[in-house]
């Protein structure tokens, strides 16, 4: 085929250079182009643990499975969110750091997940201690955190129930352009083979973009060693695949070095440290703050939050009051650069005060197997027998030091600018969506993205390219149904899908007890 | 999202608005149909009329509606000494201590008539927090209590 209908790749049904100029498309240049068109009012992008949360609140409202398209290489929702956590040590048998109301499965939030480990947990004092430290927390015992496992396995049994096969259409998506008319046209690639084109447009009025974060981010000393050395294997992030870290501990003693103090520091901590004291290893730890914490932050007795021994420690990643209490009122009330420094200043980097952290810290402090330094590293280059990793170090005095360790691992988390993701970065670029003082989608409290209004249509977006907007705790599971939240009544008060009132709220949690399906 | 990063309040994390509008519609829906049910098996003392145990009764439900708003003002003033913002589930129950005693003092109302009705409505509000309100009211927990 030589005419339009032959795209970039010369496939058919391909994009064409002219679809790509324009910023807003007609059906006639979509067809013009062989990209067959699928119409469905909603779409949610992602296929995530953000576009479950979405979707369960539409179902439950009464949207029937044939008007919602969820687009995902993903089969499980939860399956991304499961592969970061394996990586940073959080296997199926471990606590997550979420509340017990915070149910991913279950927009109510009740039963709890403390509630449900209660009932299938085997023997009376098993059954009540889930109990006695969710009605004690935390002030008697400490917060009652979920297994990863528990979470998982609820997921995958609403994702039955509500039918998500049925709206999952397989394939990446390229980027979502608004429609002349009204609504949006999402370009999806499907599985090679699997369709008769190269893309799929689905035709909606809504569409709601929850892609997660985009990869690894990497301290900028370790990002430029690794791209100089080509050296991946001793300089690794906790979010990517590192069992040969582990493998090869256990083989021989050797130093690692943890940069990061966040949670996921404490838990790559944890595991260093717990196999030490199985006996496995022999690992000295070295742990390299770049901002000690060394008591409370704050000046305010009203606003002060706990910190000592080089962590800062809050419960969970935010104060409680972000999710649903002042907090939330007050970000709602703030703009711009005060709206982004009162998110810092309740987030940032901080860790979970666990009492089993601190002790086998402490333990392992001790007997100097566990060494905190602190400073700015100046270079990170290999030693000069190239078996190990040479960190040059600036502490607050000026003097200098080096740490030579057999392995690094970046435990500062997860890349999340937008313009890393190409669908956001197009959004940005070509439709015209607004980006906050983070760098990142504009939104309103509804969570509808700034500057994409496409009359009758809208477009919203949740997760982690939303922060810096009008709520904190975005990248939550918590966050992720709030905002989910937000946009369902957005949808009901103009019309577009059914409100969800107590009386249908109440049957419809019944039939989530029976495992039922929405009616 | 940072699997390890996470979140939220076991019931809801109140403002002080929020806590005086979920307590006064607590006590005269949950409170009051709790109180109608166990109105006839409530202790009273001999000969005493139905009519006057339903009168104290009532009358102390008014009670914990009324002298809670101060009360609010009180544990909102509490709250904001903890970095969390936040009011423990366990804070809700044992301020029935407080509560119930103030009340007994400023009422005048046999004890075991008052302590079998005050501990039981009370236990029945609590309860009632951290299931009930959640199902039928989905914006209940987001919004720090608000019911409207």
């Amino acid at each position: 085929m030589t005419d339009q209908h032959a795209g970039l790749s010369g496939e058919p049904g391909d994009l064409t250079p002219q679809l790509i100029e324009t910023s807003t498309w007609t059906d006639q240049q979509v067809a013009a182009a062989g990209i067959p068109m699928v119409d469905v009012p909603i779409v949610s992008v992602g296929g995530g643990l953000g576009s479950l949360a979405l979707v369960d609140y539409l179902r439950i409202a009464g949207v029937p499975v044939h008007d919602i398209a969820v687009l995902s290489p993903n089969k499980r929702p939860s399956e991304t969110y499961e592969f970061l956590a394996n990586n940073s040590q959080i296997p199926r048998h471990e606590r997550l750091r979420s509340d017990s109301g915070s149910v991913m499965d279950n927009i109510w939030g009740f039963p709890s997940y403390a509630l449900r480990e209660a009932w299938n947990e085997k023997g009376l004092k098993n059954k009540l201690f889930p109990v006695w430290q969710v009605t004690t927390e935390p002030i008697l015992a400490e917060y009652y955190t979920p297994k990863s496992g528990q979470v998982y396995e609820s997921v995958d049994r609403e994702t039955a129930r509500i039918g998500w096969t049925q709206m999952l259409k397989a394939g990446q998506v390229r980027m979502v352009r608004r429609r002349s008319g009204g609504g949006f046209l999402t370009i999806l690639t499907p599985p090679p083979g699997t369709t008769q084109t190269r893309r799929v447009a689905y035709r909606s009025r809504f569409v709601h973009l929850s892609l997660g974060y985009p990869g690894v981010r990497f301290l900028d000393d370790l990002r430029s060693y690794r791209e100089r050395s080509g050296d991946h294997r001793r300089v690794v992030n906790s979010y990517e695949p590192h069992p040969h870290v582990y493998e090869e501990l256990a083989r021989r003693p050797c130093t690692v070095l943890v940069r990061g103090s966040g949670i996921v520091a404490s838990r790559v901590l944890q595991r260093l440290l717990d196999d030490n004291e199985a006996g496995r290893t022999q690992t000295t730890v070295v742990h390299l703050f770049r901002n000690y914490v060394s008591g409370p932050q704050g000046d305010s007795v009203t606003f002060r939050r706990p910190g000592t021994g080089g962590f800062a420690y809050q419960a969970f990643n935010y104060p409680k009051a972000a999710w649903g209490g002042q907090f939330r009122n007050q970000l709602l009330e703030l703009e711009g650069d005060a709206r982004s420094d009162f998110i810092d200043t309740t987030g940032g980097t901080n860790t979970a005060p666990r009492k089993d952290w601190r002790d086998q810290l402490g333990r392992a402090a001790a007997i100097g197997t566990y060494q905190q330094r602190v400073g700015q590293v100046s270079s990170v280059e290999p030693t000069d027998d190239g078996f190990r990793v040479r960190t040059e170090v600036q502490d607050n005095a000026g003097a200098s030091f080096s740490i030579d360790a057999d392995f690094i691992i970046d435990a500062t988390g997860l890349e999340a600018s937008i313009r890393s993701n190409r669908v956001l970065a197009d959004l940005v670029d070509v439709t015209g969506a607004h980006t906050n003082p983070k760098g990142r989608l504009e939104t309103l409290p509804t969570f509808e993205v700034v500057g994409t209004r496409s009359e009758p249509g809208r477009l919203y977006a949740s997760g982690s390219s939303t922060l810096g907007s009008t709520y904190a705790p975005v990248d939550s599971f918590l966050g992720l149904q709030y905002s989910a939240q937000q946009i369902a009544f957005d949808l009901g008060a103009i019309g577009a899908v059914p409100k969800l009132g107590p009386l249908r709220s109440f049957k419809e949690w019944t039939r989530w007890m029976k495992n039922r399906p929405p009616s | 999202m940072d699997p390890l990063d996470e979140e939220q309040a076991t019931v809801m994390t109140p403002t002080l608005f929020g806590r005086i509008q979920t307590r006064l519609f607590m006590v005269f829906t949950f409170g009051l149909v709790w109180s109608i049910i166990i109105l006839p098996i409530l202790p009273k003392p001999e000969g005493a009329p139905l009519g006057d145990v339903a009168g104290d009764v009532f009358l102390a439900l008014i009670g914990v509606a009324l002298i809670g708003i101060v009360w609010e003002f009180l544990y909102h003033g509490l709250q904001q000494v903890r970095w969390e913002k936040d009011w423990p589930s366990l804070f809700g129950l044992l301020t029935g201590i407080n509560e119930g005693l103030f009340l007994y003092l400023v009422l005048d109302m046999p004890l075991s008539t008052f302590l079998v009705h005050f501990t039981t409505t009370w236990i029945v509000i609590w309860l009632a927090l951290h299931g009930p309100m959640r199902v039928l009211f989905l914006r209940w927990r987001f919004r720090g209590g608000r019911l409207v």
